[in-house]
C-alpha cells in the first residue's frame, strides 16, 4: 500500500487518511472537531510561537526519526524562551509512492514524541506531490506555548562575566546522520541526541536563579549559536577547549572526516548563558535531569573582542571560532 | 582515543614548550612544509606560544593550493560535458578557476560529486555504465598510490567509462627548488610526515647533505609538531644539519614499498607547473603509457584550455614562505572564503584559510 496523489486531493482518500491514520493517533478535543482551525483556550501569559520544517534523510536513524525530530525541534524552539509548549500543528508533504507503512511508523513516532513532551497536535494539513517532487516525506510543525509572568529570557540579558553551560555532549546528531547518509561504518555506536528539553528547562527555571538566555545549538552547531549570542549582545565569548564534552566516537568520526564538532548539529542540547553566581547551582540542577547529565561549564562571556568567539586551546593558545561559512567539506589528506 | 588525545595533551605540549624555550639562544626560522601542519599550528595556537626567537614560515605542502589554474579550468570544462559525472575530493570544490569553481558549476546543474576515495569513483563507473566518470586526482605522494590503484583496477575491470585527470606533485623536487633559491632565509625544515610514510627518507637525506640544513620528519598533531621544532632547534643550536625522523610511529627509512611499486607502475615523473610558483623540473606524476586510455587529458581533447594566473593574488609567495597571509593587502578584505582570490584561502590546508578562520582578529598572531 502506497500513498497516491488523491490522498492529498481533499476527496474520499484524504478523508480516509485522516480518519484511519491521523485521528486514532492524535485524538483530542480540539482536533476531533475536524474544523479548518483549532479553537484553543490559553492560560494567562505571553505566547511564544515558532515554526520549523524537517527534511532529514534518511527518515529513520539511530536514536530517532523525522517524526520525533519534528516534534522535539519545535517544542525546543518554544521552550528556549522559557515558555511551556502546549499545542502543535502538523503539516505533512508526502511523495506519491511512499509506503503507507512508512508513514504509519513516522506518525506513531510523532504521537509518542508529543505525548512525551506533553503537547497536543491540534490542527494539521496533508499534501501529496508527484513522485520526484519531494524526498519521501517532509514535515512542518508550528507550535505555541505560554510564558509565565516574570520570565524574560533573551540575548539582551547577556553580560560580561556570565558563564556558558552546555547541557551535554556535542555533535551526536549531525555525525549520526552523516554516518548513515554516507554509510561510513556500522561498527561505531553513534546515536542522535534528539530529545524534548522543555522538562529540563522547566526544572531549571523553577528551582534556580540567574538564567539569562537559552538556545538550542541545532544547524551550524555550538559555534553558530555562540556567534549569534556574541554578535547579538555585542560581547566577546571565550570557550575552553578542554571542557567541551564530546564522546570519543564523535571525536574520532570528526577527526577522520576532517570536520570540526563545534559546527555539527545537535537536536537535544541547550546552551545556557547564566549569571556567574548562579552557575554552580544551575549546573547541579541540570545534571540531575536525564537530558542534562553531562552538563558542563564551557566558557564565559568576556568584555574583550566584542562580537567574536574565541577558544582557549588545550595547549594554552587562542583561536577564533568563526561563523560557519559553508557546508563543511572534508580535507583530502 | 589512543593517538588522538595523547598527541594533543596540554601537559605534554607545555613541557615541550618549556624545553624549546630553555635551549633557544638565537633567532631561528623554521618552515613547516605541510599545510596540515600549518593548520594544526594555527588551530592549537603553537605560533603564539613559541619563544619570540623562533619564526615559523609556511611551506608549499597544500596540494589543492599548488594545483595550477589550468587544471581547475580543465576539470570545470569536463564537468560541463553531457552525460558526465566529475568526482573529486571535497577540498577541490571551492577552489576558484579562471572564472568559476566546481561548486558553482555544480549549482548550475553539472554533476559534480565529492568522494572520500577514488574507489567511490570506480564504484560510480560500474554502477553507471552509460555515463563517463572522471576523477580529478590531485595530491602529493600520499594520495597518488591510492589513485594509482584505481587505475590498476580500471584496467583489470576494463572500465571504459572511467578516466582520471591527474595533477599529482612530488615534495622533494619542490623543496630542492626552494632550497636552491634560498640565501639562508630558512634555517630548518619540518618535513611532511604523511608524505614520508610513502616515500621513506632517502630523498630527504640527500637534501640535508646537499644544502646543509636540518630536516626533521614531523607528524601533524600539536605534540608531534612541538617535538619536530624541538629537534630542529637542537640541531641548529648544535650546528648540525641532519635528517631526523620524529614520526617513527608511521615513517620507516624505506617507506611503503608496495605504494612505491604502484607509483612506478602507473605513473611517470614529469615536469609540473605549481600554482604561483612556476614550473619545477621532475616534480609531478603523469599517467604512464600502459594506462593512457584512462588519462582524461588524452581521452578528451583539452589542449585548447590554458589559463593565466592573475597578478593580484600572492599565494605563490605565501606557498614559498616568502610572505604571510596577514601581509597580503587583500587578506580578509577583497579575499575571503566566500569570495576567494586564490586556492590558499579555501583549501583545508591553505595558510590563508587557516589565518582567516582561526586568527584574523587576533592581532598578536596576524602580525607575527
Amino acid at each position: 500500500m502506497t500513498i497516491q496523489l488523491s490522498h492529498g486531493s481533499g476527496g474520499k482518500l484524504s478523508a480516509d487518511l485522516t480518519r484511519d491514520l491521523l485521528l486514532p493517533r492524535f485524538a483530542n478535543a480540539a482536533l476531533n472537531q475536524l474544523e479548518d482551525q483549532a479553537v484553543l483556550s490559553m492560560p494567562p501569559g505571553k505566547i511564544a510561537f515558532s515554526t520549523d520544517s524537517f527534511v532529514v534523510s534518511p527518515l529513520f536513524f539511530p536514536g530517532g526519526d523525522i517524526g520525533e525530530l519534528a516534534v522535539n525541534g519545535t517544542v525546543n524552539d518554544i521552550a528556549m524562551s522559557g515558555a511551556k509548549p502546549l499545542y502543535l500543528s502538523l503539516g505533512l508533504i508526502l511523495e506519491a509512492g511512499l509506503a503507507i507503512a512508512t508513514l504509519e511508523r513516522v506518525l506513531d513516532s510523532i504521537a509518542r514524541a508529543a505525548k512525551t513532551a506533553g503537547v497536543t497536535i491540534v490542527t494539521g494539513d496533508t499534501k501529496v506531490v508527484e513522485r520526484g517532487n519531494c524526498d519521501k516525506l517532509f514535515i512542518n510543525t508550528s507550535g505555541i506555548g505560554v510564558i509565565q509572568a516574570g520570565i524574560e529570557l533573551g540575548v539582551k540579558n547577556i553580560r560580561p562575566g556570565d558563564k556558558i553551560i552546555i547541557s551535554g555532549t556535542i555533535g551526536d546528531h549531525g555525525i549520526t546522520i552523516l554516518n548513515q547518509r554516507n554509510k561510513l561504518g556500522d561498527n561505531i555506536s553513534l546515536k542522535s541526541d534528539t530529545a524534548p528539553l522543555n522538562g529540563l528547562i522547566q526544572t531549571m527555571l523553577e528551582t534556580t536563579r540567574g538564567i539569562h538566555t537559552l538556545r538550542d545549538p541545532t544547524r551550524g552547531g555550538l559555534a553558530m549559536t555562540l556567534n549569534e549570542f556574541s554578535q547579538g549582545a555585542g560581547v566577546g565569548i571565550e570557550l575552553w577547549e578542554e571542557n567541551l564534552p564530546i564522546t570519543s566516537q564523535v571525536a574520532a568520526s570528526c577527526e577522520l572526516l576532517g570536520i570540526d564538532p563545534l559546527y555539527v548539529a545537535n537536536e537535544g542540547k541547550l546552551v545556557a548563558i547564566v549569571a556567574p553566581d548562579g552557575a554552580d547551582s544551575i549546573l547541579q540542577t541540570m545534571r540531575q535531569h536525564k537530558y542534562g547529565k553531562n552538563a558542563t561549564i564551557i566558557g564565559e562571556v568576556v568584555p574583550d573582542h566584542p562580537a567574536i568567539v574565541t577558544i582557549q586551546t588545550s595547549l594554552g593558545g587562542k583561536r577564533i571560532v568563526d561563523m560557519p561559512v559553508a557546508e563543511q567539506l572534508p580535507r583530502i589528506c | 582515543m589512543k593517538y588522538l588525545a595523547e598527541f594533543r595533551d596540554g601537559q605534554t605540549a607545555r613541557s615541550l614548550l618549556t624545553e624549546i624555550k630553555a635551549i633557544t639562544t638565537r633567532p631561528w626560522t623554521i618552515m613547516e612544509v605541510c599545510g596540515g601542519q600549518t593548520h594544526a599550528i594555527i588551530k592549537s595556537g603553537i605560533n603564539q606560544l613559541l619563544p619570540a626567537e623562533i619564526t615559523l614560515v609556511h611551506g608549499p605542502g597544500c596540494p589543492v593550493c599548488v594545483t595550477p589554474l589550468e587544471f581547475i579550468d580543465k576539470a570545470i570544462y569536463l564537468a560541463g560535458r553531457p552525460n558526465t559525472i566529475l568526482t573529486t575530493f571535497g577540498d577541490m570544490l571551492r577552489v576558484p578557476g579562471s572564472s568559476e569553481s566546481l561548486l558553482s558549476r555544480q549549482s548550475e546543474g553539472a554533476d559534480v560529486r565529492m568522494v572520500y576515495s577514488v574507489l567511490d569513483a570506480i564504484r560510480l563507473a560500474r554502477e553507471n555504465p552509460d555515463k563517463e566518470i572522471i576523477f580529478f586526482a590531485i595530491g602529493f605522494e600520499t594520495t597518488a598510490p591510492g589513485n594509482g590503484t584505481a587505475l590498476i583496477q580500471a584496467k583489470r575491470l576494463n572500465l571504459t567509462n572511467f578516466s582520471m585527470l591527474t595533477c599529482h606533485v612530488l615534495v622533494p623536487p619542490a623543496l630542492r627548488a626552494l632550497l636552491s633559491g634560498e640565501t639562508g632565509r630558512v634555517d630548518g625544515y619540518l618535513a611532511a610526515g604523511h608524505v614520508c610514510t610513502i616515500t621513506g627518507l632517502t630523498d630527504y637525506k640527500t637534501l640535508c647533505h646537499d644544502f646543509k640544513v636540518p630536516i626533521v620528519v614531523t607528524g601533524l598533531e600539536p605534540v608531534d609538531i612541538l617535538e619536530g621544532i624541538l629537534h630542529t632547534i637542537r640541531q641548529l643550536e648544535d650546528g648540525r644539519a641532519n635528517l631526523e625522523n620524529c614520526y617513527t610511529r608511521l615513517v620507516s627509512d624505506e617507506g611503503n614499498l608496495h605504494a612505491q611499486t604502484t607509483l612506478r607502475e602507473v605513473f611517470k615523473v614529469c615536469d609540473r607547473n605549481w600554482r604561483g610558483m612556476g614550473t619545477i623540473p621532475e616534480s609531478g606524476l603523469s599517467i604512464a603509457e600502459p594506462f593512457k586510455q584512462w588519462n582524461a587529458e588524452i581521452k578528451f581533447d583539452l589542449s585548447h584550455i590554458s589559463a593565466e594566473e592573475s597578478g593580484e593574488c600572492i599565494a605563490g609567495l605565501i606557498l614559498q614562505g616568502l610572505k604571510k597571509p596577514s601581509q597580503c593587502l587583500s587578506f580578509a578584505t577583497d579575499c575571503t572564503p566566500q569570495k576567494p582570490m586564490g586556492a590558499t584561502m579555501v583549501s583545508g590546508e591553505g595558510a590563508c584559510g587557516a589565518y582567516y578562520k582561526y586568527s584574523r582578529f587576533l592581532q598578536s598572531t596576524t602580525t607575527t
